[in-house]
């Protein structure tokens, strides 16, 4: 039904998330960032379903799951390197550097 | 092309193998045994005598059977590339027989006098080893049946010069001298070389046989091409047979032991280039452009080296300019078409050439010995330290009279007819084109100086008081029979060698003409002949005798050896005298024109600039620092900031999506 | 009705959603984006996805901002320190990139659809009223996308296995 803004509401909303991930340091914050990417393209998939069938909706089903699941191993993450670094700060985390 | 007639065929490679064997042979004493004189004596000797021997059978057989054609022996097929096909194959021909006579003949002579004039030498298995190699070498040169063959020999003759030259190796001047001549040669070799890949680009053929029928089928007289085949050819020539301007090595082979100088650079390897304008003569009959060239390069040659002869004291480096002169006269002759004129004062020069030089190195060798007693350092080349040696050393006084009469060309001696031959077929072509009336002038005063220089020679040595030392006066002995021998055999073909080409009118006069008719009669044939009325031609030889009677003459009033001085205390030189004695500075002029700036290119250009700048800085150490660089900017890549992976994440995808908007 | 409804919520997600990106307080940031998660909730259920809001709003919003929440309180980051804002030249690039992106993607916004694929019009309704609203979902998930939903599964336990793992003091 609202095909058309459903898809430009994601789009803008899909930018943002690139937006702040490129203007945040903070390492939570850059991952609100990836759910907020990640919500966008649910908003896509169920605005889609209308006209293309419910598989879509079981697709934001398991895109759900796996930002369920990526976000808990990814805070594990920030919070062992907190008790490495004393710091979240993506700007002094460069230990991988060549 | 006759069958194998046995005799004559078979004996061709025999006449190379021979000497080649006694190289080998020696070459092994030289490595094994080099204390065993007997047994180089017996091969070195021995080979060359055989092979001498050969020759005359085949030549008898020649002569008996009037076998007119000539015959080729193939041995195997040595190059097949692409159209190329040559086979090492062996030419007997009536002018390679005369060549080959020649060559081992004057070779048995002069091997004989080596065994007492190195007698004493270590090197002396060394020496015979390289001598048979060089005679190897000469024979495959007169015998190749196509240029390439002969370009083996003409190379290994090369090869020779240069082991011999510097066969006192020790000695850097010696060793230096010997390098000369190597690179000198190189220079006209190229120009040989590009001559052959002209002449098989437009005939197809390098077989000399093949060629003799091609080339005058294919070629209008005068055509640019053939001038210029015949041109590359003779700078072949000008290098092997030191002309101007390339005789420049010949001077300094005198390094070499006397016998060498003899052999190589008086006899034959020089007279190789004569030998290939003859054998080649097709070309150069066919370019009046190149003849006129190769004649005016001789007569040029024969006069600039006379003068200097006039004033060097070393008395090898005499008869080095000598040769130099008398192989100018040698191309004059082949220059004006006169080809069997030239192969004759070839041959005549060969015997009073070898006898100077054996002459010279018997008196060296007697000056040595006498300097050996008394442990002086004094130069035994110098006449200066010389003088009043009649008395001394009769026999070389004797046989080397002769032979300076024969070079001055004083009848009835062999050098005499042979010149006089040369420089009447000059003046005849003037008739019409008087550029040959200058090419007579210019071998007419070489004629004068030749007499005078070689009287000079013979007063400074032979007449005159003795300067050579009171202590070592009472040393000086003539030679031993093992070397005077020799020097009697070559006396002997000096007188008689006018017999080979006497004069129209005698009884059996030009022999040597008609013999080579068959091979250079096309070439002849092909330039034109010109004839000289009886009496302008008995004017000519009066004038001839004249000049050289005048020349002798000159030299024996004006020159007073009496007032000469020892070496070390001898005046210096000045004015044009010094420039003489200083060989007109060619060598310098040659060094500052040509080798210093090529070594400079060499050093700056090539070895800094382009080997170790571009190739070693620019290529190897730079594709290294470009490698490294390169790597150096990947690890930009790699700071470990997660906000510049987002941020080339973000790019990849705006690439993405552009991709895909399209 | 509905259109304001969808309209005044996609706009509040929007405004959520700058908010979020430019709070200097991690808190806020989170608190900011549970409003996104709401608003988008609304949307789905204009959209006929009536499950997907509702697991939305119990999944993301609940579960997951909670788990953000929790973590950033027991890092103790969410007073306000030094801002993790970039300077100038990254909020420069970050604009140039967002609105690159968002140019990009409203391009593409207008492709048509494959007509093989689109299905007549209420079919979804239809589904809706006969199998109910979480039927509609789960029978395609337990049919066709059992698999993945297996899969699924043992990806969350793994998961969770590795939360633990990391996030412990000592092994």
């Amino acid at each position: 039904m609202f095909l058309g803004p459903s898809l430009a509401v994601s789009a803008i909303l899909f930018s943002l998330g690139v937006t702040g991930m490129l203007l945040r340091r903070n390492a939570i914050v850059l991952f609100m960032c990836v759910e907020l990417m990640l919500n966008a393209v649910n908003l896509t998939f169920v605005a889609l379903s209308q006209q293309l069938g419910l598989d879509g909706q079981v697709f934001v089903f398991f895109v759900m799951t796996v930002a369920a699941a990526e976000a808990a191993v990814g805070l594990a993450i920030i919070i062992a390197l907190f008790r490495h670094k004393d710091t979240v700060d993506l700007a002094n985390i460069n230990l991988l550097r060549g | 092309m006759a069958p194998a007639a046995s005799p004559v065929a078979n004996g061709a490679g025999l006449l190379v193998l021979l000497p080649f064997a006694g190289f080998l042979a020696n070459g092994a004493l030289a490595f094994l045994r080099p204390r065993s004189k007997r047994a180089v004596t017996v091969i070195g000797v021995g080979s060359i005598a055989a092979a001498f021997a050969v020759g005359l059978v085949i030549f008898a057989a020649m002569l008996r059977s009037h076998v007119e054609v000539p015959i080729v022996r193939t041995y195997w097929s040595w190059l097949r590339v692409g159209t190329l096909s040559v086979d090492a194959a062996l030419l007997i021909d009536h002018l390679s027989i005369v060549m080959v006579l020649l060559v081992t003949g004057v070779s048995t002579l002069i091997h004989v006098f080596s065994v007492g004039y190195m007698g004493e030498d270590p090197g002396y298995a060394r020496y015979f080893a390289f001598l048979n190699l060089f005679v190897a070498c000469m024979l495959v040169l007169v015998l190749g049946a196509s240029f390439p063959v002969l370009f083996v020999g003409w190379e290994g003759v090369g090869l020779c010069s240069y082991l011999l030259i510097g066969f006192w190796f020790e000695d850097e001047q010696k060793a230096a001298a010997g390098l000369k001549a190597f690179l000198v040669n190189r220079i006209g070799d190229a120009g040989f070389l590009v001559a052959m890949f002209l002449i098989f680009r437009t005939l197809g053929t390098l077989d000399f046989v093949q060629l003799a029928a091609l080339a005058p089928q294919h070629f209008t007289p005068g055509e640019p091409l053939v001038t210029a085949i015949a041109l590359l050819l003779f700078l072949g020539c000008i290098g092997k047979s030191a002309q101007i301007p390339l005789y420049v090595w010949l001077p300094d082979a005198m390094a070499g032991p006397t016998p060498v100088s003899a052999l190589i650079h008086a006899a034959t390897m020089v007279t190789a280039g004569v030998f290939l304008v003859a054998r080649a003569g097709v070309f150069f009959g066919l370019s009046p452009v190149a003849s006129a060239v190769v004649a005016g390069i001789g007569a040029l040659t024969a006069l600039f080296a006379a003068t200097i002869g006039l004033k060097q004291w070393d008395i090898k480096k005499v008869l080095a300019y000598s040769t130099v002169s008398q192989l100018g006269y040698m191309f004059v002759g082949v220059g004006s078409a006169a080809y069997a004129a030239g192969i004759f004062h070839l041959a005549t020069h060969a015997f009073f050439k070898a006898l100077l030089f054996l002459g010279s190195g018997s008196v060296i060798h007697a000056m040595h010995r006498a300097y050996h007693h008394t442990h002086s350092h004094a130069d035994a080349q110098d006449m200066r330290n010389m003088g009043g040696l009649r008395d001394y050393l009769p026999t070389t006084f004797r046989t080397m009279w002769i032979a300076t009469l024969a070079i001055a060309g004083i009848p009835p001696l062999a050098g005499f007819f042979s010149k006089d031959e040369i420089l009447a077929s000059a003046f005849a072509r003037g008739h019409g084109a008087p550029y040959w009336y200058l090419i007579w002038v210019l071998g007419a005063a070489g004629a004068l100086l030749s007499a005078f220089y070689m009287t000079r020679l013979m007063l400074y040595t032979f007449h005159g008081p003795n300067r050579t030392g009171d202590a070592e006066r009472a040393h000086l002995a003539e030679s031993p029979a093992v070397m005077t021998v020799p020097l009697v055999a070559l006396a002997a073909l000096t007188v008689a060698g006018g017999l080979l080409n006497l004069p129209e009118g005698l009884p059996g006069a030009q022999w040597l003409h008609r013999w080579l008719e068959p091979v250079v009669g096309v070439p002849a044939a092909l330039a034109g002949s010109a004839a000289l009325g009886r009496g302008t031609e008995i004017t000519l030889v009066v004038v001839a005798v004249a000049l050289a009677v005048t020349g002798m003459w000159l030299a024996w009033t004006r020159l007073h050896p009496e007032q000469l001085v020892p070496a070390d205390r001898a005046p210096a030189e000045r004015g044009f005298a010094k420039l003489l004695a200083e060989k007109y500075h060619v060598d310098e002029i040659y060094d500052a024109v040509l080798v210093r700036p090529l070594l400079w290119v060499s050093r700056t250009v090539f070895w800094k600039g382009l080997d170790a700048g571009a190739i070693d800085g620019a290529g190897v150490n730079g594709s290294a620092t470009l490698a490294r660089t390169l790597g150096w900017l990947g690890t930009r890549l790699q700071t470990g900031q997660v906000g510049m992976y987002v941020a080339f994440f973000v790019l990849g995808v705006l690439a993405l999506l552009g991709a895909l908007s399209r | 009705m509905q259109t304001f409804l969808f309209y005044f919520a996609s706009l509040m997600a929007v405004l959520s959603g700058i908010l979020c990106i430019t709070r200097r307080s991690p808190v806020a940031s989170a608190l900011w984006l549970v409003s996104v998660l709401f608003h988008l909730s609304v949307v789905y259920v204009l959209l006929d996805a009536h499950f997907i809001a509702a697991v939305q709003v119990l999944v993301y919003a609940g579960a997951i901002m909670v788990l953000f929440l929790f973590v950033i309180m027991l890092l103790n980051i969410g007073r306000l320190g030094p801002s993790d804002i970039r300077g100038a030249g990254g909020k420069v690039i970050a604009t140039a990139g967002g609105l690159l992106v968002v140019a990009e993607l409203l391009v593409l916004r207008h492709v048509a659809l494959p007509s093989a694929m689109v299905l007549p019009a209420g079919t979804v309704e239809h589904i809706v009223a006969q199998q109910g609203v979480v039927g509609a979902v789960a029978r395609p998930l337990f049919q066709q996308y059992l698999i993945p939903f297996e899969i699924t599964s043992v990806m969350l336990l793994a998961a969770v296995i590795g939360a633990v793992v990391l996030a412990k003091r000592k092994l």
